[in-house]
This record gives C-alpha cells, sequence and structure tokens, in this order.
C-alpha cells in the first residue's frame, strides 16, 4: 500500500499545503539543501546501494506485512529522494504525503543505521525532511501546537509560570503527610543537583514530581528546582523541524541551570529531551558538548543505588521485561546501566525482548510520533505490531520504561494487541520498595 | 548601591555578626541562608513548631508568621523581601510586614535599581500582570510572563497574551496574540512571539525580541518593528549614551549585531549574546563563538584571542575599559578570564566577577572541593570560608567587604588590598 492508499486527513498539513505553490516549494525546497544540509545529505542520497539491509530493520515495515514502502530507504525515496530528483520542484499534494511520511511514519529511532552497510542515517534525512515541511509550514496540528507552547511558555504544555511553582508547592504539601520534613527546594543556588522534567509531568503526572521528591529527599541530595522558565527538558521544536525555537529552549535549559549555579542537571525518565540537550539543541547554541552535564535518571538512579543512597526494604516481583528508550539507549549507551538497576530493584529474571538494547524496537511514539496527536494514533499503535509481539512473547506482565513517550506509546499498545502488562517508570518502583528515613 | 555603600561600615577588620546561624526560636527546619549587601544581617525560612514559617534574622524570627514562605532575597536598599502565603493568597512580606494586597498567585519579585521600587509578577482569577509596591496593574491578560522593571523603578513591562487561544488553535496562533504590555498598557500590534522587553536608561522606551511568523524574528522598540528581519535574534539591549537599540541577530547561519535594523557586527560567529554596554555607550561587549564550540568575549566586535568552550557572566567596568567573565569546561575547571587573560587558578565553581567602581580591580568568589574563596585581581584572601557571598568593593575601591559563613559563624570582613595573597 503506497502513501496515497494511508493518507491521514489532519487539519496543519491541510491547511498547511493550501498556502503552497510549486514555485514557493521549489524555492523553499532548494534554501534549505543549499543553505543547511552540506554535504551530508547528497553522500547519503548518493551512496545507497539499494541493497534492502535497513528494510527489516524498520517496525514499520514490519508491523505492516513487509510492505516495502515503508522501508527505510523507500522512505527516504518518496520524500528527499524525490525532491532531490526534481530540482525541488514538486506539488503541494506531494509535500502532504511527505510530510505525513517524515511526522508519523519515522520515529527517527536511528534502529536502520546499525544494518546500513555504508551507514546511511534515515533518522537524519526524515529529520531534513521535517526542516523542509516546516519552512514551507506544512507540520501535523498537534505537534506544531507543542512547538507554539515551547514559544509562548518555554514548555509543552501551555504550563503558565505559576502553575508550575504552585505545582511543585503543591507536591511538596503533599509528600509532606509521608516524609515531614519534605522540600522541593526552589531556586536553591549552588545546589549539587538541577533536577529538570518535561511539562506533562506537572500538567497530568505530578506523582512523578512527588517520588522524584521523594528520592532526592531520601538520598539527602543538594538540589533544586527552578522557579522561573527553563525548567522544562523537552524540545518538540526539534521534531517539527523548527531549529531556531530549539536552540531557544536549549538557551533557556541551560542558562537557568547555570544561573542557579549547579553542578549538574538531573532529568527525568525522558528519551527525546536527552537528544535535545546532548546532541542536538545544544550543538545549534553553539557548544560542542553541553555546557552543564546532563545525566539521566537511569544513570542516576545506578548512582543511588550502587552508592547505597537508597537502599530497600523490597524488591518488586519479577520477572519482567523492559523496553530500551532509542535516545538514551541506541543513542547514549546506557544499556547496561538500565538493567543493572533493574537487576537491584526486582526480584525475578529480565526476560529479553527479541530485539533488545542498542538494536532494540522503537515503541512507535519517539520521535515526535504521538506528539501528532489523535489523527495519527491508529496509524502509530498500528506500526507498534512487531513491537507487541515481541512483548507478549516474553510472558510476562511488566514492562519497565524509562521514558514518557514510551510509556505513552506502549499504554496504546498493551491496551490495542490485549498484551495484559503493567508498565512501570523506575522512579515507580524505587518509590513503592525504598527504605524510607526514619522519622 | 555604591551610594548607599559610602554609609556602610568600612573599618578594615573581621566582625563576628553571628556566632551561630542557627535561628535561636526552636524549629523544624531552618532553609538556606541569605545575607544583606552591607553584610550585616543574614536571613533564613524557618519552619516553626506550629508549622508555620517565618524569616529568622540574625537569630530572631519575625513576629508574623505564615503559612509558606519561599523565595527570599534582600533588596538593593537593604529590605527582606519574601513571597508569602496566608490564607491561601500571596503577597509580599517586606521587613516582616505583607503588601496589603493579596493576590491568588504572586512570584518573580524584582527591584529598581536602588530598591525602592518592589514589583512583582501577580495571577488573580486567571488573569496575569504586574503588582508595583502592592499597586497592581488596571489590566491584566491571559497570560503573562517575562516581566522587567526600569532601573529607576518607573515602568514594568511584561509580554502578555492579548487574547484567549482555543486548544491546539494554530490559526489564532499564526495571527498573533502576544505583545508587550507597559504599566498594564498593551501595544497595538501583536506577534506571534515577543521576549525579554527591556527598558532604555529613562525607563520611557521599551525594546523586545520579536517572532513575525514562523521563520522571521526581529526586533520591536516601543510597538515599531526593525524593517529588517532576521534568522534569529536575541535580548535588545539600548545604548545608555544613545538610546540606540542593539540585538544579536542570525543572517544566513551566523551570528552578528544589529543596531536599529542596521548590521554593526558582522555575522561571522557560531553564537552572540549577552552583550553589555559601558555606561557611556561607547563600549559594546558580547560573549561570542568565533569557531564552533569555543566561546569568548568580543568587545567592540574584536574577540579576544583565548576561547573556551564555555563562557558565562560577562562584566564591563563602568568606563567600558575592562572586561572580565568566566570560563568553563562541561561546567569544570571554572576560570576568571580578565581582559581575555585567565587567572592562574581553576576551581569547581565561579561567580560573576565585580570590578571597582573605577575599574582598576576585579574580585570575584569561587568554590573549590566545598569550600568557598574570594578573589582579588587574581589572588585569594588569606582564609576561605563554608559559605562567601559574592564580594563588594568599598566605592573608593581600596577594600572588599566579604560576607561569609564559617564554622556556623556569620563574619563581616572588610578586607584591604594587602590582605589578598598570591596563592589564589
Ligand atoms: S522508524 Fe527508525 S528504523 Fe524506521 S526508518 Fe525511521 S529511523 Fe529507521
Ligand atoms: S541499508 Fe543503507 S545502503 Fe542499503 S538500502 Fe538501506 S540505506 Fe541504502
Amino acid at each position: 500500500m503506497g502513501i496515497q492508499e494511508r493518507l491521514i486527513e489532519d487539519v496543519g498539513l491541510r491547511e498547511g499545503v493550501s498556502r503552497l505553490n510549486e514555485d514557493s516549494i521549489q524555492k523553499t525546497v532548494n534554501a534549505v539543501f543549499q543553505g543547511e544540509t552540506g554535504a551530508r545529505l547528497k553522500a547519503y542520497a548518493e551512496i545507497c546501494l539499494r541493497c534492502g539491509m535497513c528494510t527489516e530493520a524498520c517496525h514499520f515495515y514490519l508491523s505492516h506485512d513487509k510492505d516495502p514502502t515503508y522501508a527505510p530507504a523507500a522512505k527516504v525515496k518518496q520524500t528527499i529522494g524525490t525532491l532531490l530528483a526534481n530540482g525541488g520542484r514538486v506539488s503541494p499534494d506531494q509535500i502532504y504525503s511527505m510530510a505525513q511520511i517524515a511526522y508519523s511514519e519515522c520515529n527517527l529511532c536511528r534502529r536502520c543505521v546499525h544494518y546500513c552497510p555504508v551507514g546511511i542515517d534515515t533518522a537524519y534525512m526524515m529529520i531534513t525532511m521535517r526542516r523542509i515541511c516546516h519552512k514551507l509550514g506544512v507540520t501535523p496540528q498537534y505537534i506544531q501546537d507543542t512547538a507554539h507552547s515551547h514559544s509562548a511558555t518555554f514548555n509543552q504544555m501551555w504550563v503558565k509560570d505559576d502553575e508550575w511553582t504552585d505545582t511543585l508547592q503543591w507536591q511538596e504539601e503533599e509528600a509532606r503527610d509521608e516524609f515531614p520534613d519534605l522540600r522541593i527546594p526552589l531556586d536553591k543556588e549552588g545546589a549539587d543537583v538541577y533536577y529538570s522534567v518535561i511539562a506533562p509531568e506537572p500538567k497530568f503526572r505530578t506523582q512523578l514530581i512527588y517520588q522524584a521528591a521523594a528520592i532526592l529527599h531520601t538520598a539527602k541530595i543538594d538540589w533544586t528546582m527552578p522557579a522561573e522558565p527553563g525548567w522544562d527538558n523537552s524540545d518538540m521544536c526539534m521534531f517539527t523541524g523548527d531549529f531556531e525555537m530549539m536552540g531557544r529552549l536549549k538557551r533557556k535549559h541551560f542558562e537557568s541551570a547555570q544561573k542557579l549555579k549547579v553542578k549538574r542537571i538531573v532529568m527525568g525518565e525522558c528519551g527525546h529531551a536527552f537528544r535535545s540537550v546532548y546532541d542536538v539543541g545544544n550543538r545549534w547554541a553553539g557548544w560542542k558538548h553541553y555546557p552543564v552535564p546532563v545525566v539521566h535518571s537511569v544513570e542516576f538512579f545506578w548512582e543511588l543505588l550502587t552508592q547505597g543512597k537508597i537502599k530497600l526494604v523490597s524488591k518488586y516481583p519479577g520477572p519482567v521485561t523492559l523496553q530500551d528508550p532509542c535516545n538514551i539507549v541506541r543513542g547514549r549507551g546506557l544499556g547496561d546501566k538500565l538493567r543493572d538497576v533493574i537487576r537491584i530493584l526486582v526480584d525475578g529474571d529480565i526476560v529479553e525482548t527479541t530485539s533488545n538494547r542498542e538494536h532494540n524496537l522503537c515503541c512507535s511514539a519517539g520521535g515526535g510520533v504521538i506528539n501528532c496527536g489523535p489523527p495519527f494514533k491508529n496509524a502509530r499503535v498500528e506500526a507498534c505490531k512487531a513491537k507487541a509481539d515481541q512483548l507478549r512473547a516474553t510472558g510476562v506482565k511488566t514492562i519497565i520504561a524509562p521514558c514518557h513517550n514510551c510509556h505513552g506509546g506502549l499504554d496504546d499498545t498493551v491496551h490495542k494487541y490485549e498484551l495484559g502488562m503493567d508498565i512501570k517508570f523506575l522512579g515507580d518502583i524505587i518509590y513503592q520498595c525504598m527504605e524510607r528515613p526514619e522519622a | 548601591m555604591q551610594d548607599a555603600a559610602s554609609s556602610w561600615d568600612w573599618q578594615p577588620g573581621e566582625r563576628v555578626i553571628l556566632d551561630s546561624v542557627t535561628c535561636g526560636k526552636t524549629h523544624q527546619w531552618q532553609e538556606e541562608p541569605y545575607v544583606a549587601s552591607d553584610g550585616e544581617r543574614l536571613a533564613a525560612i524557618v519552619r516553626l513548631e506550629d508549622e508555620t514559617f517565618s524569616m529568622c534574622v540574625n537569630g530572631k524570627t519575625w513576629e508574623s508568621s505564615f503559612e509558606k514562605l519561599w523565595k527570599p532575597c534582600f533588596s538593593p536598599d537593604g529590605r527582606l523581601v519574601v513571597i508569602a502565603q496566608q490564607d491561601g493568597e500571596w503577597s509580599l512580606a517586606v521587613d516582616g510586614a505583607t503588601w496589603e494586597e493579596f493576590y491568588a498567585y504572586l512570584w518573580h519579585p524584582c527591584f529598581s535599581a536602588d530598591g525602592s521600587v518592589i514589583a512583582a509578577a501577580i495571577q488573580n482569577d486567571g488573569q496575569y500582570g504586574m503588582s508595583v509596591d502592592g499597586t497592581t496593574w488596571s489590566n491584566l491578560f491571559d497570560n503573562a510572563n517575562e516581566y522587567a522593571i526600569s532601573d529607576n523603578g518607573q515602568s514594568t513591562a511584561a509580554v502578555v497574551q492579548t487574547e484567549a487561544m482555543a486548544a491546539a488553535d494554530l490559526a489564532a496562533f499564526r495571527r498573533g496574540v502576544y505583545t508587550v504590555a507597559v504599566n498594564g498598557e498593551a501595544w497595538k500590534n501583536t506577534f506571534m512571539n515577543a521576549w525579554t522587553p527591556t527598558f532604555d536608561a529613562h525607563g520611557r522606551k521599551v525594546a523586545t525580541q520579536v517572532r513575525l511568523n514562523l521563520y522571521e524574528y526581529s526586533i520591536a522598540v516601543d510597538d515599531a518593528v526593525w524593517g529588517q528581519t532576521y534568522n534569529c535574534v536575541w535580548e535588545p539591549r539600548f545604548n545608555p549614551g544613545t538610546g540606540e537599540v542593539v540585538a544579536p541577530v542570525r543572517i544566513a547561519g551566523a551570528w552578528g549585531m544589529a543596531q536599529d535594523g542596521k548590521t554593526i557586527w558582522d555575522p561571522v560567529f557560531f553564537q552572540c549574546w549577552h552583550q553589555q554596554f559601558s555606561t557611556d555607550g561607547k563600549v559594546l561587549a558580547a560573549i561570542v563563538a568565533p569557531t564552533f564550540g569555543e566561546f569568548t568575549v568580543a568587545v567592540n566586535a574584536k574577540p579576544w584571542s583565548t576561547t573556551f568552550p564555555v563562557v558565562t557572566e560577562l562584566t564591563l567596568s563602568t568606563d567600558g575599559k575592562r572586561a572580565a567573565a568566566l570560563a568553563c569546561n562541561n561546567n569544570v575547571d571554572w576560570q576568571v578570564v580578565v581582559d581575555g587573560t585567565p587567572w592562574r587558578g581553576k576551581y569547581d565553581m565561579a561567580w560573576k566577577p565585580v570590578f571597582s567602581a573605577d575599574g582598576t580591580h576585579v574580585a570575584a568568589k569561587v568554590e573549590k572541593a566545598g569550600r568557598h574563596a574570594v578573589l582579588m585581581d587574581g589572588k585569594a584572601y588569606k582564609r576561605d570560608f563554608e559559605h562567601a557571598w559574592d564580594p563588594v568593593f568599598s566605592p573608593d575601591g581600596s577594600k572588599v567587604l566579604i560576607r561569609a559563613v564559617d564554622k556556623g559563624t556569620f563574619v563581616r570582613i572588610v578586607a584591604t588590598l594587602s590582605d589578598f595573597s598570591s596563592r589564589g
């Protein structure tokens, strides 16, 4: 089934293309090709051997009965390849299809690059396609709204300045029933740890802030959370292709930490934000690495547990399986630490999915796909069939997933494929099993 | 503050202000200490036995206590200011007494340069704006952020949302629902986004970053957008001498500086931000990256020859003849860099350098192995501390006030230049 037969109606894409014509498309496409992409894109386009080694790597292909139009090389051919072949001159309808492929049929998960004999990074090609779509004003409605929120509030959920601190104070208050002297220290200059989250936490998942505060408090960490914007480490602008906003967000985030003179940023269980801070957004801003070290929760929990800062009174009953979030496992190599943490926490085996660690299958929610919202939900969950099959085959009841996107994606997947599995953050388990400080 | 500083005790030597920084009244816990600029008082939030909060100042609690207190600080004129909650509503407590007005929420206290005016962001019934010394803007908005107060305290500004927006309403956003409100009066033009409104030296004019559409950024001054648009811009600043506005601008992927819409620094940098004028406006300096990943300071467009992975906290002397900044690598190995040359030591953390009024001396607080030290012209004060605050020069620049806590004692030290040895 080609892209034409599976087009999804989205008001952001539809209105976007309605403003275009072939001339305006060509001008924008070529401006991006000439001004922004350099040799890498051309090289990738030229060296592809059409060998098909990447095909079996992609869960979109695997989940759609091996439909070749979902193969990574085919997706490149239908997008960037077509633009290059036509000198950037294509119709608005073609842009619609290309946008759907780039935003909703690739999670930018980079699994395929591991199978390509010449190292072609299809995710880079897809993100370049998204950059072009952003420049053309053709982006799915929901993710674009998220990008708007980032620009207006510096967080992805339209959380207003006062709602942020009010929520932290409310969680602090709640937690004091359980930990009478617990604080969520706001703007504490010179703290060792700056704890950063993504906006869904204050908006919908306040218990994650509660749990993090409980863990940091119990571990006696000298920590703080910023009272002003900059606290949200997430970055949907990276995924819409709005790199200028991506840079602005990362500047705000890092300067917020620099202003508080903290030693390092510890971030909650999120994958994509990690990609933005350590690889993409920081570099747009001109920093080679990051100006303030960013430690993912997986690494941080590993420290707390192996250094005895958190002790357990019980273990979580296993066996369990786990979801390797692409951005922190394939992207950052945290696969071993993640398993170490789980072994400490769980009484029972880790039953691996067939594809695991750097060869894991994406949850189909990553790369901003889940943020494209309801119009694309069914297609997204269909693309997770291969993953669902692997999860079912483990025969276990619990999936540990240290990433918000993975959670959201797997939640839908567990439901649709009737897997009957629970999905847990590491923080859920640590909070449940840790020894409380003496009153 | 330098004017106020002339009345402080500048007698060289060390004075113990508090034998113990622990609050005298029984309490459940005591939070981080804050000190007044003159070094005569140390304050901290304490949680009392009855589960209320109070401020403890030099060992004694305020008579008043509150449901909650957060973000304490001393104003430039030495008043102790903290955000306070009473009966579920919020106000600002100043030296123990709240403003008469209470709000559904209050945050971001800010001050005029001399501290005589205090403003804060407020929200009532889901409407947002500012309160100045307890007087609320006459118009409030669906949202507001990026708050600013002029140096003379006569004006306040914020970015405001001029109309409510439905969920995921791309069209309204594209039309532009944001602008700047000055003293509660919104500009007529609206923008896709606006950021960092900033006042001129007299508090009369306001410049702000604006995004006109998803791709075009510019600067607006008093509601008029520069004729030129850019791929991106950063915070504008007024030249205190001429009133002209400068802002870093991104042209074809590289950063330069524009003034009133005309390029004054060629776009040759990988980054350019945090620009700053000398008092007379003749010198303009900024943090720049001449090559990818290498940062430094450019003075009147000319970068220092030394570069570092990260540069922060640029400070110009009043006359603009000297510049200082901090440099680090991955947030460690912090150095104080003055006029392009780093001081010898490397530290776990460093704080913004401070110039003496005449620009001849520079001081900075640094941290190593958990101890704080104060450096002056590259030399360390003869002892270090558990905690120190930023050094303050005497108005004549001949002495440095060190405010510090060590072994539980709060000390106020007036150091002379010879008290700084060379072991830094
Ligand atoms: S979803 Fe992953 S495997 Fe499939 S094309 Fe995109 S990056 Fe490659
Ligand atoms: S594996 Fe690499 S070379 Fe082979 S088809 Fe895929 S992208 Fe092209």
